[in-house]
């Protein structure tokens, strides 16, 4: 899933400087999972961001709660489309997807965002939540056992641990455990430390967001009428 | 290659780098190499004293590259100070502030000045040095590194393939490695992949655990990779009983017995506790004594071609251990 939190009150609450009339939209999907955009987290804030207007500066603000099934969708967005205009921004709890989506189907409104979009990932136990990938757009997972040396390194290695790794903890924090000490030890488990002696060539990177912003075209699930317009495979 | 399987000294043109370091393990001396930690200002002064300190003493001496991921005057910059000075450098370079095609420029311009000696290195993380927020690179690891210096010296091309006009940097290529880090079992096996990918020395974390260096180097020994690498023990002076604590509670991957705090503690017996400089002084006397006792039972130790002895700031101290543990100082003395 798509983990995101909530920013700060005061930040959120100076975003909304000078706005009368608020529309606040939650997203049911990642974000309601992680606890930070779902129609609970909606309401809390809707209160919170209500309160602190009328405490620090005497008049009111009005903040609708809305929810959406999904905001990275343009279609889902549809219900919001008439009541939209009546609202001087939209306050989204969606992730960054979400926050894009609203402010390219509605171009005429402010669209803000209320959360921080942190990573994709899982949550590890109750109230915690780690990252697993970074969408590099080429996956190595069958040569690491199924642990990725790219979003749980934090040198991004490919050819074993840093000097750093001491007990099975990261360099970086020792709340991070060490992924080549994981990586080392699934591989002595299925016996396949071998397949680790070999020389991982460089990444080639252009999957990844260095060769810019990505796109996937399906050409076989294209409209006829759009069908081999450009370079898909 | 200095345990006697050196073979004949090969012609000039065979040579990899032409420099002092791999002169020196090719004609199988025990290689000497210290550390010079570049100034973080731009006084060249500082360098030209420090390299005037180890000049003679050593083979070449390292320069390091953004140490602890804090900003220090470029380590190709520093090094030329100290090729002006007649001290050898091995630029270090790590993989955390740069791309492939910074690299490789970079690369290209030390040999161009008569570098010989690069250090491939992950780099620590930038979280724990001056500038938290930077994006870091690790375009291509250490281990990557060390096989694309390798095709640009032995293949002449660059990373992507293609030929470099004129043929590549002629580099003596080096790496590291932690043999007190974990996974303990992948250790050995990662420092013969640094071997295989073409690193001709390798210099270790410091030691100061001889028993598990022996271990570590018993399976060097027996996996052969001492044969394609010339491996240089990592030995350091401690310089007081917190130092030692230090190292052992707050880096990772560093191995530090209690034993060695106890003798510096003895070593500062009978000496007034508010007589700060007679301490310091005594601290740093025994700090000497234990790292060239280190590097006598290191040096009988199979596998190993040399040390590399990190005094951080407190260059001094090199000439002095090298001196009393009766250590050639190598081709340049």
């Amino acid at each position: 899933m798509i983990v995101a939190e909530k920013k700060p009150l005061d930040a959120i609450a100076r975003m909304l400087d000078g706005c009368g009339r608020v529309l606040a939209v939650g997203c049911g999907t990642c974000v309601t999972v992680c606890f930070s955009g779902g129609g609970k987290e909606v309401a809390t804030l809707a209160a919170s961001l209500r309160m602190k207007r009328r405490m620090e500066e005497g008049k009111p603000l009005e903040v609708t709660e809305a929810m959406v099934q999904r905001q990275c969708e343009w279609e889902y967005l549809e219900p919001l489309a008439e009541q939209i205009k009546e609202y001087d921004a939209v306050l989204s709890l969606g992730c960054g997807v979400g926050v894009q989506t609203l402010a390219e189907r509605f171009p005429a409104t402010r669209i803000l965002p209320a959360l921080d979009t942190l990573f994709m990932g899982l949550p590890s136990a109750q109230g915690v939540w780690e990252e697993r990938c970074q969408g590099c757009g080429a996956c190595v997972l069958d040569k690491t056992g199924g642990i990725c040396p790219v979003s749980r390194c934090a040198k991004q290695l490919f050819n074993g641990p840093c000097g750093g790794s001491q007990n099975g903890r990261c360099e970086v924090d020792a709340a991070l455990p060490c992924a080549w000490h994981m990586i080392w030890e699934r591989a002595e488990a299925l016996g396949m430390t071998e397949s680790l002696m070999a020389i991982e060539a460089p990444k080639d990177w252009a999957t990844s967001r260095d060769g810019g912003p990505r796109r996937m075209v399906r050409d076989d699930l294209r409209l006829p009428a759009e069908q081999g317009q450009e370079g898909g495979e | 290659m200095s345990q006697g399987n050196a073979a004949a000294e090969p012609a000039e043109a065979a040579r990899k780098s032409g420099g002092n370091l791999e002169r020196a393990l090719r004609q199988g001396h025990f290689a000497v190499t210290a550390e010079l930690g570049p100034p973080r200002g731009w006084d060249a002064a500082f360098v030209r004293k420090k390299a005037q300190i180890l000049k003679g003493w050593v083979d070449a001496a390292n320069v390091t590259d953004n140490q602890a991921a804090v900003v220090h005057m470029s380590s190709i910059a520093t090094g030329l100070l100290m090729i002006e000075e007649g001290l050898e450098p091995i630029i270090q370079m790590t993989c955390r502030d740069r791309n492939r095609l910074a690299m490789q420029s970079d690369l290209l311009g030390a040999a161009a000045h008569g570098v010989h000696n690069l250090l491939c290195l992950s780099g620590d993380h930038q979280s724990k040095g001056d500038h938290p927020g930077a994006k870091n690179v690790h375009d291509i690891d250490s281990i990557q590194l060390v096989a694309m210096v390798r095709a640009m010296r032995d293949e002449n091309h660059y990373q992507n393939g293609r030929d470099i006009p004129g043929g590549g940097p002629r580099l003596f290529i080096g790496a590291a490695a932690n043999p007190f880090a974990d996974p303990a079992g992948m250790r050995p096996y990662r420092l013969r992949k640094k071997a295989q990918a073409g690193a001709d020395f390798i210099q270790t974390q410091l030691v100061y655990d001889v028993p598990r260096f022996r271990e570590f180097m018993k399976k060097v020994v027996d996996l052969g990779a001492h044969e394609r690498v010339a491996i240089l023990a990592g030995v350091g002076p401690l310089k007081s009983p917190g130092m030692a604590r230090h190292l052992r509670l707050n880096v990772p991957g560093m191995a530090v017995p209690e034993s060695l705090d106890a003798r510096l503690e003895a070593a500062v017996k009978g000496i007034a506790g508010d007589d700060k400089t007679a301490r310091s002084t005594a601290w740093r006397e025994e700090g000497k004594r234990i790292c060239v006792e280190l590097i006598q039972e290191i040096r009988e130790i199979e596998g190993v071609a040399g040390v590399h002895i990190m005094a951080i700031e407190w260059e001094e101290a090199v000439p002095e251990i090298v001196k009393a543990a009766g250590l050639r100082s190598g081709t340049q003395g």
